[in-house]
């Protein structure tokens, strides 16, 4: 049975149909990468899906569940958790202190007003070990708004790491990273891919092609194929919408 | 009982056509700024204030409210211009904080200047009488001007907005403000003016109710307040919703406190009624916009929360 | 966050200073200082309070000033029942306090920005006009109280040092919790909330929920305020509600620096010194006090806030 199942979603803004009519199914412990063009309409997809943005129409199941009208944190505790294109951090937070505050949302009460959650071993080890997922547990203690805008793309990571998620959807992780950074978070999804389940969005069609299990192509707001990497690397449907496309989102 | 209704509703309309007034040019900047001023209220008052002198030096109540409208369009120039545009980019808390000083200044610059002691106005002989509705029924034929001169202004700024270029950009301004530069506008001066010609129309309000209200400093505050719930009620940025807002909070707040005891009547015996009635009638605008809030957060033709 | 050492000695040093200043009142034979002094105290439970919300929760409240008068009219409303004790007119209050913020507060946090000022702002316009409308209460013209409150059923709060020290006890044990609370989880979900209310949701919280018990907990802290204020004045009216009130509230806090506990009773403290200094200078100081107010604003580039942090 699939995790994610997404049947007739859809959204318009306006005359603008975002998602028109979209079908999508993840299966339990896959890599489904979602690829297309500019302005395909894959942000809204994931905003949608998270509960960011509402829905117009259609279904969004998550293990057998209506997520429909949920709002996005009860989405989160459900077991899907989303990272953010544009990074969205606490900027005034230590990166440890990122990575706390979110695995405090997954064990036990928030409504607690005395004890110092500094010192809270579980919630601090928890980030920790995100942290050093995702390499930079030796940047525990700054600020995060100090970050390199690449500790910050793997502080996002680290944080929607530590929600738990068992449906992990990733907005173009890589967006923004240098080299060696885009190289460590292509590993940290290696290691993940046994883990948990992943929906990735990205432009750089060779981490895509190297870690994906399936890929499905969005153009337009519908979903026009489905397969392996070696089967849409070859679809015709494919070559014709990406002819000359290998450009940045906007 | 229909006579008092009558009298009652055409009250509630002139204190709402005052509301309007205050409200229509703070809500653009509330709209098109994201820009709190608390300092609106105190234009209101020394609007007042101006009419009485001006009055007093030119033996003309006409001639003062005529002066006193160039006068406030300076003062709001000049505040602009020194302390205004300086916040416009700052965190709301400091405007609050800005403006709030304003109001100390000016309140006590006023008391200063004018004393502490109710000033008041004589009120032309022309417009001193009052005219037969129906039956023994009479209404002061100024309230009826206060009622005329507001619903012309009303009329006046819908045909500014919907009808003029600088309105257009207004109204796009007013619902997104990105809008506005991206248009190619030059923001400054639209915010300078926006700014005092809504400290026109306050210094307007101001002087047309100083020949029916007592004139004191402290005349702007609860009109300010009054004002902010108007601008909640209506949506932040939009003058219709001013419009709609200030009708329904002048006739809610006038008609309340006149029949509020006599439909509660209707449940409890009469001293229980007066009390509740006197309890309730002050806050029943504040409880309307708690209602509207709770239906609607952006408010009734808000765009934005 | 911990509390770095340096302002923990802020801390000890600020509240050694307050224990000590009935002494130093005594040896001046100066009365006076002490009433001042137990107002200061008074407004900084408010602005300690105050800050909580806006300092760590984000929410500029303009209407804090109901919560002093619902602790005001608590001691009033009590009295004259024939409860006399502290501890239940604080009770009292805080029963109050938390019903009024539940309500408005729950309307008021579905907006922000602006909306949030402009509606916390009325709402407590609201309370003021209930206020005035309660003639038994003496409406716009307030009640004297004929007696303070008693603790454990004995009149010791006559004494105008009494008074002091228990006004003491409560500030120190309400900032003591306060820091606690601005440390705990709680607190850090409030933080987070302020800092960025998208990201809190996406890891599984609703700040709405967290915010409003924040408001609840800083409003029944200024009814607490509003209890001592009415028993140093014995006097209690509408006028604790004015919004003018609420402003102050607001200058307190800012300029002690927000976010920053020991800053708003610092702040209070600065508040209330400065005006009872301009007050001695001339009958205008209203006037003098906006314009400080104004010019400390305008021309400190990140406004107050940066303007004192800087000099802290």
């Amino acid at each position: 049975m699939s995790l994610l199942d997404v049947r007739n979603l859809r959204k318009s803004y306006g005359a603008l149909k975002v998602t028109d009519d979209l079908n999508l199914s993840v299966d339990e412990g896959e890599l489904h990468a979602i690829i297309g063009p500019n302005g395909a309409g894959k942000s809204t997809l994931i905003a949608q899906l998270s509960g960011q943005a509402g829905s117009d129409g259609g279904s969004v199941r998550f293990d057998g569940t209506d997520m429909m009208g949920m709002p996005m944190h009860k989405r989160v505790r459900a077991g899907m958790s989303r990272s953010f294109q544009i990074t969205s951090i606490l900027p005034g937070f230590t990166a440890l202190e990122n990575v706390a505050v979110a695995a405090q949302a997954g064990q036990g009460s928030s409504f607690r007003f005395l004890a110092p959650v500094a010192d809270e071993a579980a919630l601090n080890d928890a980030a920790l070990a995100a942290l050093a997922r995702v390499g930079i547990d030796d940047r525990a203690f700054v600020k995060a708004g100090s970050l390199s805008h690449g500790e910050k793309r793997q502080l996002e990571l680290a944080i929607a790491l530590a929600t738990r998620p068992r449906l992990l959807l990733l907005d173009e992780p890589l967006a923004g990273t240098s080299g060696a950074e885009a190289d460590r978070l292509v590993e940290v999804m290696r290691s993940l891919k046994s883990e948990l389940t992943l929906v990735l969005i990205e432009h750089d069609m060779d981490a895509v092609f190297s870690l994906a299990d399936r890929i499905s192509v969005l153009v337009y707001g519908r979903i026009i194929a489905t397969g392996s990497p070696d089967q849409i690397r070859s679809d015709p449907k494919v070559r014709a919408a990406y002819l000359g496309e290998e450009t940045e989102d906007a | 009982m229909t006579n008092l209704f009558l009298l009652q509703l055409l009250n509630g309309m002139q204190f709402g056509i005052l509301l309007f007034l205050i409200a229509a040019g703070l809500t653009l900047v509330f709209g098109i700024m994201d820009f709190v001023n608390l300092a609106h209220g105190v234009i209101y008052m020394v609007g007042a204030y101006l009419a009485v002198t001006f009055s007093q030096m030119t033996g003309s109540y006409g001639l003062g409210l005529l002066l006193t409208l160039p006068a406030t369009l300076v003062i709001g120039l000049v505040l602009e211009l020194l302390v205004f545009r300086k916040l416009y980019d700052r965190p709301h808390l400091d405007q609050v904080l800005a403006t709030f000083g304003l109001v100390m200044i000016i309140t006590e610059g006023v008391e200063i200047i004018w004393g502490a002691a109710p000033l008041s106005v004589q009120m032309p002989d022309l417009l001193s009488g009052s005219v037969p509705l129906i039956g023994p029924l009479r209404y002061p034929v100024f309230r009826l001007v206060v009622i005329a001169a507001g619903l012309a202004t009303a009329v006046a700024l819908w045909l500014i907005i919907t009808r003029t270029r600088i309105g257009m950009r207004l109204r796009a301004g007013a619902t997104n403000r990105a809008m506005v530069s991206a248009l190619g506008v030059d923001i400054k001066k639209l915010f300078t003016i926006i700014f005092a010609f809504g400290a026109m129309l306050a210094g307007f309000a101001g002087a047309m109710v100083a020949p029916i209200l007592t004139v004191d400093p402290g005349m702007g505050e609860s009109v300010l307040i009054l004002a902010f719930v108007v601008i909640v009620i209506g949506g932040i940025g939009s003058v219709k919703g001013a419009f709609a807002g200030a009708l329904l909070v002048g006739l809610v707040d006038t008609l309340g406190r006149s029949f509020g005891p006599i439909i509660l009547r209707s449940f409890l015996d009469p001293s229980a009624a007066g009390q509740a009635g006197r309890v309730l009638a002050p806050m029943l605008v504040y409880i309307l916009m708690a209602v509207i809030l709770a239906a609607r957060p952006a408010g009734l033709f808000g765009a934005r929360t | 966050m911990r509390l770095i050492p340096t302002r923990a000695w802020a801390a000890t040093l600020l509240f050694a200073a307050f224990a000590a200043l009935p002494l130093i009142a005594a040896a001046l034979d100066d009365a006076y200082l002490v009433v001042i002094a137990t107002r200061i105290l008074a407004y900084a439970i408010a602005a300690l309070a105050l800050d909580l919300i806006l300092g760590y929760g984000g929410m500029v409240s303009f209407g804090h000033a109901a919560y002093l008068g619902i602790g005001a009219y608590s001691v009033a409303i009590l009295s004259r029942a024939g409860i006399t004790d502290l501890s239940l007119h604080i009770l009292g209050a805080i029963a109050g306090a938390a019903i009024f913020a539940v309500i408005t507060g729950a309307i008021s946090l579905r907006t922000k920005g602006i909306y949030f000022i402009m509606i916390t702002l009325a709402f407590a316009q609201m309370a003021y006009f209930f206020f005035v409308s309660l003639s038994a209460y003496g409406g716009d013209d307030g009640v004297t109280l004929s007696t303070r409150s008693t603790l454990f059923g004995q009149p010791v709060l006559e004494d105008d040092t009494a008074l002091y020290y228990t006004a003491f006890a409560i500030l120190l044990g309400l900032y003591l919790t306060a820091v606690a609370v601005t440390r705990s989880r709680f607190g850090r979900v409030l933080t987070g909330a302020r800092e960025n209310p998208v990201r809190m949701q996406a890891i599984g919280f609703s700040p709405f929920r967290y915010q409003l018990t924040a408001f609840v907990i800083s409003g029944c802290m200024t009814s607490i305020a509003g209890v001592m204020l009415a028993n140093q004045a014995s006097f209690v009216s509408p006028a604790y509600m004015d919004w003018h009130r609420s402003g102050e509230l607001v200058v307190m806090v800012v300029f002690g620096g927000i976010g920053n506990l020991l800053g708003a009773v610092a702040g209070a403290t600065i508040a209330l010194l400065l005006e009872e200094w301009l007050a001695v200078l001339t009958e205008h100081w209203p006037l003098l006090f906006g314009l400080i107010l104004v010019l400390v604003v305008l021309y400190s580039r990140d406004g107050l806030t940066g303007f004192f942090r800087r000099r802290l």
